[in-house]
């Protein structure tokens, strides 16, 4: 009988402790991101977004009937007070979370949900490592990863224009050189076509006909090239008086209205990869108008990507049935879901399908977008 | 074989204008001992006067090569003009004091002029029209060599055959010859130093307009930052051909030029200044003086 009644205390005590998470009445979205020092204005707008996404999803009636209740964390973008923010967000029951905002502090904080099977899903994280490595399965994004450019510009050269022969070149600088070495690797994984050129130029050299005559030379059918507009207007024009028929496909630093007003009628024809057209989206419209009636103002940096995820996450939630990680794991893997960067689903490693480029080309004076 | 010709031609091109500008420094440095810094910038104010005049006279009506040769003219004596007024505003009043002030000045004279282009018209990247047209008789081998680049060798080749001839044969060239000799001799004997070296910034003002008009139009862009890789890369050819010396400048423009291409067309673009300036380092050391420089004893 004693003993009995020590069991039933004990039982009484979990069951007292388990309470807060058990009979939950809410869902709790957590928000982690840096919503203070000079890193702020990467912060406050996707979670301004969540507060927004929240707000009319209570009005409507919240989720499986169950209001959806904010928890608020600031990391400052620092990896060690991210480690923090993620800790405390577990303990305080979090469900999902929105966050985090930098790439290193949503990599400190990541093991912490992943342990405690929390999906994570970031607005604006764009290191390529975080889905990629498969390290963190519980890792979620709506915004392209830094490689996704490169990815979509080889998948373009190598399916849509038949491309066997690649040459890629790049100015040497950060952005410039990483676009181009992640074109390198995806055109030798591809299996379909090989890289014959790849080097550096230097930018403001007087003109590039040596770099030019190698092209063709080693007859590639196109060159990638990562850089900025100056050197690529001075490429196409020298490959043009070169007469040669070799394709120009180019980055998002190449997509300016200088390259079409200095390469002129080189120019034409010329692809690049840019930032898709979210103005045409309904969706997108309407948060902006949402955020412009609630505050008075623009939005900032990736509330669109943030408001995109609060809708994913609570969608999922609402698809699942439940917050249990591996229903809302599937949810968000299987069900599309309509946001304002589009209609998304997930990949497996936790990419948002369909989010970020475009691939455009030169045609008239003016970039049209290929669909 | 056809590859290492449009390479080789390539090379010549970009050596050519090389020395173009690499004369400017050649001849200053020949008869004052200066460095001028501000040569690039003279290069590249020739290409945005060409720009403008080219700009209003499309609005005439004009066509190409009229315009091509009213532009470069107008450059050419535009570019004189900032020749002139640089060397009578940052050189002249310093021209006995210690070396080092005059060249301090020039680096000044070029980031003024650099930044005084930026503001006046823009720091954007503008688009060159093409002056030179193509020519039908290049067609079939336009790919080794297009008609810009013929232009700008003819167009070298007998600007320098003029200053040549200039230099041996006028009374001007004598007078900066007896200069470069001996400049206190010189005054001695009746020659009007100040003008000759006036001179000597103007011809190559000139020569320097004419480079940037032509490459403007090659490259199809000009910015106010252009002048200075033109004018490090002139100078490098300059001191390799052996600074003073002006068949060295248009030597050392030529094997510059020849060095970046190779390099760039057969080892890597990569590499394309690497080997340039192991040239430079390499010639320096077996020949301090340059290709053709003549050692001097300094008279101390």
């Amino acid at each position: 009988m004693k003993g009995f009644n020590l069991l039933l205390a004990a039982l009484v005590a979990c069951v007292t402790l388990a309470t807060p998470t058990l009979a939950a009445d809410t869902i709790k979205l957590g928000v982690a991101g840096p919503h203070s020092g000079d890193l702020a204005p990467y912060g406050i707008p996707a979670m301004k977004a969540a507060q927004l996404v929240v707000k009319k999803i209570n009005a409507k009636g919240g989720v499986l009937g169950k209001q959806v209740e904010l928890l608020i964390q600031d990391d400052q973008c620092k990896p060690e007070i991210a480690t923090n923010t993620a800790t405390k967000l577990v303990t305080q029951g979090a469900d999902v979370v929105l966050g985090h905002i930098c790439s290193g502090a949503t990599k400190a904080a990541l093991g912490i949900y992943k342990d405690a099977k929390i999906p994570v899903m970031s607005p604006s994280a764009t290191n390529p490592g975080l889905t990629q490595s498969g390290d963190y399965p519980n890792f979620y994004r709506t915004i392209a990863s830094d490689d996704m450019q490169a990815k979509l510009a080889v998948d373009f050269a190598i399916d849509k224009l038949g491309a066997k022969k690649v040459a890629v070149l790049h100015d040497k600088g950060d952005y410039g050189k990483g676009f181009a070495e992640f074109a390198k690797k995806f055109v030798d994984e591809s299996g379909k076509a090989e890289v014959v050129l790849f080097e550096g130029i230097t930018p403001g050299a007087m003109d590039y006909s040596s770099i030019v005559q190698k092209i063709r030379r080693v007859k590639a059918d196109i060159l990638i090239f990562g850089g900025y507009h100056p050197e690529a207007s001075k490429l196409v024009a020298q490959m043009k008086r070169k007469r040669m028929k070799t394709a120009f496909l180019s980055d998002d630093g190449v997509k300016d209205v200088s390259f079409i007003k200095v390469a002129g009628a080189a120019a034409e024809g010329a692809y690049m990869t840019g930032p898709r057209d979210l103005s045409t989206i309904p969706l997108n419209a309407a948060a902006t108008a949402e955020f412009k009636a609630a505050y008075g103002e623009d939005p900032g940096a990736f509330f669109q990507e943030g408001y995109s995820a609060a809708m994913a996450l609570l969608n999922a939630i609402e698809k699942a049935g439940s917050t249990d990680y591996a229903a809302v794991t599937k949810a968000l893997q299987t069900q599309y879901v309509e946001t304002p960067v589009g209609k998304i689903k997930f990949d497996g490693k936790g990419d948002a399908e369909g989010v970020g480029f475009s691939v455009y080309q030169v045609k008239g004076g003016q970039f049209a977008e290929l669909k | 074989m056809e590859y290492f010709i449009e390479l080789f031609l390539g090379g010549l091109t970009r050596g050519s204008i090389y020395a173009l500008i690499a004369l400017g420094y050649t001849m200053v440095y020949g008869i004052i001992q200066l460095i001028n810094f501000a040569h690039g910038e003279i290069y590249m104010i020739g290409a945005f006067v060409a720009y403008i005049v080219c700009g209003v006279l499309t609005i005439y009506g004009f066509h190409g090569v009229s315009i091509l040769i009213i532009a470069g003219l107008l450059a050419v004596v535009y570019s004189c003009a900032y020749g002139y007024t640089l060397e009578k505003v940052a050189y002249r009043p310093l021209r006995n004091a210690p070396r080092l002030s005059p060249l301090i000045s020039a680096i000044g004279m070029s980031i003024f002029l650099q930044n005084y282009v930026l503001l006046a018209q823009t720091p954007d990247f503008l688009p060159f029209p093409a002056l030179i047209p193509d020519f039908e008789f290049m067609e079939p081998i336009a790919h080794i060599i297009g008609s810009p680049e013929l232009v700008i060798l003819v167009t070298t080749l007998v600007t320098m055959i003029m200053l040549t001839l200039l230099i041996k044969y006028t009374k001007i060239g004598k007078a900066m010859r007896a200069t470069q000799q001996d400049m206190s001799m010189a005054r001695l004997v009746g020659i009007n130093v100040d003008r000759v070296i006036s001179t000597t910034f103007v011809i190559g003002s000139a020569l320097a307009a004419i480079g940037g008009v032509l490459v403007a139009s090659y490259i199809g862009q000009v910015n106010f930052y252009i002048g200075f890789l033109a004018g490090v890369k002139a100078f490098t050819a300059a001191v390799l051909g052996g600074i003073g010396s002006v068949p060295g400048a248009v030597l050392g423009g030529l094997v510059l030029g020849l060095t970046e291409s190779f390099a760039a067309g057969y080892i890597s673009s990569d590499y394309e200044d690497v080997f340039a300036f192991g040239l430079l380092v390499l010639i320096l050391i077996l020949r301090p003086a340059g290709i053709l420089g003549r050692a001097t004893k300094q008279k101390v």
